[in-house]
């Protein structure tokens, strides 16, 4: 046990530091979902970061990435947020499907696909739910049929984040005649292919962040199936893995919410409920447990061990920690919790988005009451 | 950077485990119960043989000198037994403060041994009366008394292992030891008792779904219900999450900074949190069974109960953590900073 940084890992944190101040856009970018221009100036910084080869700092050297461990990735994203760069819109691909790539794909996927994820240049949504197979991912009816060396695909998709403005999407597709969990495979397709139609639903927000996509005799190269046939399922639960476990929200992101919130709290405490200060307190010890569970988790993987499902424990505390935050937020901020960012009394901090953006933490990548059956029953033993 | 533990202290901690879980068992506390007793000598001694009590104590003082983290695994085994012996105030927190003051007292020698300490935030001293002697405070500075030397008031607690008492005394009677590190006691009180936390918290989880894998409501297991199923997987999100903050908190703790202290102060609230929240599950999930003397999970609450309020309350703990958002910078880069940097 050392929980102090090598002369290495400062000597990385100081060229990260010095990398982004560099770079990093002055004024925020338009949010990504919001618009075409705002999704475009995303995709940009994108190529910016992989200019300074900062696509995926963990990805080996020849698809992309820097070849540097878990350790460096927190400090590189722990450095990202302190800087307020700008969201990564290509976070399907390159914190989801990037790392599942990684261990299921061939050479050959790696290489079509993993350095232009690392660029923006190819930009991922992800297809896991439809109208019937929401928490019930099982229950995916979408279809693949191989003829030759291609795919035909079929099926209705729902809930896909990024899908409106993404160029690929990949999702669970069935051989048909199968049941259930047996009989599922993971193929990508590119969102313009003939056939893909994509109608985009708007977030309670008003982004239109995430899509309907119908699929009607879309055909794809075989290559695009990532393991074998049938392995969907499989392959699915270790991205869900990695999404719920590690890299979907770096604990920076909550560090940096604690840090502002401590700020309001400062700056409102005269006039604020007193009773407040604990929650602001509680806002950081949540945010500080978070990152040593990530640092314990990170350390854990570097020595060999692997992500199980106590990942879902992660998914739980990260999406209610936010809730909790951002409402503190509001609550100190009173009667003017309400207001927009377009309001000219409105705090510079848009807490009332936060807000709305935490209460979908608990909802997406998996419920959290399916995260909870998850713990009860694969980390406790209960019987299902 | 390493967050993890190494083999030898993996082992160590499994030592622990095997002890106790042979020498505590249900029926054993039962036994101690009916008998009004709070110390098991045979098992004190083999607490003492195994080298338990021996783990913080330097080595000009007879001691392994080994560190919090090591104590605090075992701390964490004490808990999942709910040990009625003061393992954690006497070898984890007394013991090393005599060791420190007076490194050849004769006591530090003598296994059969353990010293009650009378921390200023504590009104109370637990099990003064076995102890053989009492560490005791004023104005900063420790004085040694054997019982005898004292007044002792009994203030029965809910926990029937945790025997209370007043202590009234005066400084004639009791032996100077000089100005004490009144503070290092605390923290270390607090962090071996969040270690004890989440093994309490573990053991009403575990008690817990054991039961639940058992009872048939329904035609089913209650375990395979979900609002079953998601009061026991609340409890071990809890559980999770106080982990690292326990085990960062032993590792920091001779920094004795701003954010050592609040880091302390966030392990003590948060283990004791879970081990409340897993208790209270635990007992719902047991239903009227767990209302029951005869079911054991009432022990683990009342255990939780008492450390949540000894070794100041949440609301002290809580100013420590404000202290040090308030007064030191805040931010991603901060999670393992220190005071003298940033001075």
């Amino acid at each position: 046990m050392d929980l102090t940084y090598t002369p290495e890992q400062q000597a990385f944190r100081a060229e990260v530091r010095a990398w982004l101040e560099a770079h990093v856009p002055g004024e925020p970018l338009e949010h990504f979902d919001a618009t075409r221009e705002g999704f475009e100036a995303h995709r940009a910084w994108e190529k910016t970061l992989k200019s300074g080869d900062w696509g995926m700092v963990t990805w080996p050297k020849e698809y992309g990435g820097r070849g540097l461990d878990l350790i460096q990735w927190l400090i590189f994203e722990e450095e990202y947020y302190r800087a307020g760069a700008p969201g990564r819109v290509n976070q399907n691909g390159i914190f989801l499907l990037g790392p599942t790539l990684i261990e299921f794909g061939t050479h050959e996927q790696k290489q079509r696909f993993l350095p232009k994820m690392a660029s923006g240049e190819e930009i991922w949504a992800q297809a896991w739910s439809e109208p019937m197979a929401g928490s019930d991912l099982a229950g995916v009816r979408s279809t693949c049929v191989l003829e030759g060396d291609e795919y035909v695909l079929n099926g209705h998709k729902i809930w896909s984040s990024r899908a409106v403005f993404a160029d690929w999407a990949f999702g669970l597709f069935r051989t048909p005649g199968t049941e259930r969990h047996k009989g599922l495979s993971l193929i990508f397709f590119p969102l313009d292919a003939p056939g893909v139609t994509v109608n985009p639903i708007k977030k309670i927000n008003g982004h239109v962040g995430f899509a309907e996509i119908f699929l009607e005799n879309v055909r794809v190269p075989a290559f695009n199936r990532l393991g074998d046939e049938g392995q969907g399922w499989h392959i699915c639960m270790a991205t869900a893995g990695f999404e719920r476990g590690l890299m979907l929200r770096s604990p920076a992101r909550y560090q940096v919410a604690a840090r502002k919130l401590a700020e309001l709290w400062e700056a409102h405490k005269e006039s604020a409920d007193p009773s407040l200060e604990a929650d602001v307190v509680r806002a950081h010890m949540n945010a500080d447990a978070y990152a040593l569970n990530i640092y314990q988790t990170a350390s854990r993987l570097i020595a060999g061990a692997k992500i199980g499902p106590e990942a879902s424990t992660n998914k739980i505390f990260w999406s209610e920690l936010d809730i909790h935050l951002t409402q503190t937020a509001l609550s100190i901020l009173g009667p003017t919790a309400e207001l927009t960012h377009e309001a000219p009394d409105a705090c510079p901090v848009d807490w009332i988005d936060d807000y709305i953006f935490a209460l979908a933490g608990p909802i997406y990548a998996g419920s959290n009451e399916i995260q909870r059956n998850i713990i009860a029953e694969r980390m406790l033993g209960l019987p299902r | 950077m390493d967050f993890t533990l190494n083999d030898e202290q993996m082992m160590f901690a499994e030592t622990a485990r095997t002890l106790f879980s042979d020498s505590c068992t249900p029926d054993h506390w039962r036994k101690m119960m009916e008998q009004g007793v709070v110390r098991d000598d045979a098992r004190w001694a083999s607490i003492v043989e195994t080298g338990l009590t021996l783990v913080l104590l330097p080595e000009d003082a007879g001691g392994i000198g080994l560190s919090e983290t090591d104590f605090a695994l075992i701390a964490q085994e004490a808990g999942y037994v709910a040990l009625p012996e003061p393992l954690v105030e006497s070898a984890g927190v007394a013991m090393p403060m005599l060791a420190a003051l007076a490194p050849g007292h004769d006591l530090l020698g003598d296994p059969a041994a353990t010293i009650a300490i009378a921390h200023p935030l504590n009104p109370f001293v637990a099990n003064a009366d076995s102890a053989a002697a009492i560490l005791l405070e004023k104005d900063g500075e420790a004085y040694l008394a054997t019982p005898d030397q004292v007044t002792l008031t009994a203030q029965p607690s809910i926990d029937p292992f945790r025997r209370l008492f007043k202590v009234e005394w005066s400084p004639e009677n009791a032996a100077p030891l000089g100005k004490a590190d009144w503070d290092l006691a605390l923290d270390r009180a607090c962090v071996f008792n969040a270690a004890m936390g989440l093994g309490l918290a573990q053991r009403a989880v575990d008690m817990a779904v054991d039961y639940a894998k058992e009872r048939q409501q329904f035609g089913k297991p209650i375990g395979s219900y979900q609002a079953v199923k998601h009061h026991l997987a609340s409890a071990q999100v809890a559980i999770e999450f106080a982990k690292p903050v326990v085990a960062a908190a032993a590792a920091e703790i001779g920094a004795r900074d701003v954010q050592a202290r609040a880091r302390v102060s966030h392990a003590k609230l948060i283990a004791l949190e879970a081990a409340d929240k897993a208790a209270r599950a635990s007992i719902q999930v047991h239903g009227a069974m767990g209302y029951s003397w005869e079911v054991d999970v009432h022990l683990f609450l009342k255990r939780t109960l008492a450390l949540t309020q000894a070794w100041g309350t949440p609301a002290y703990h809580r100013a420590r953590i404000a202290a040090r958002i308030f007064t030191q910078p805040m931010g991603p880069d901060q999670t393992f900073a220190r005071e003298a940097q940033n001075a």
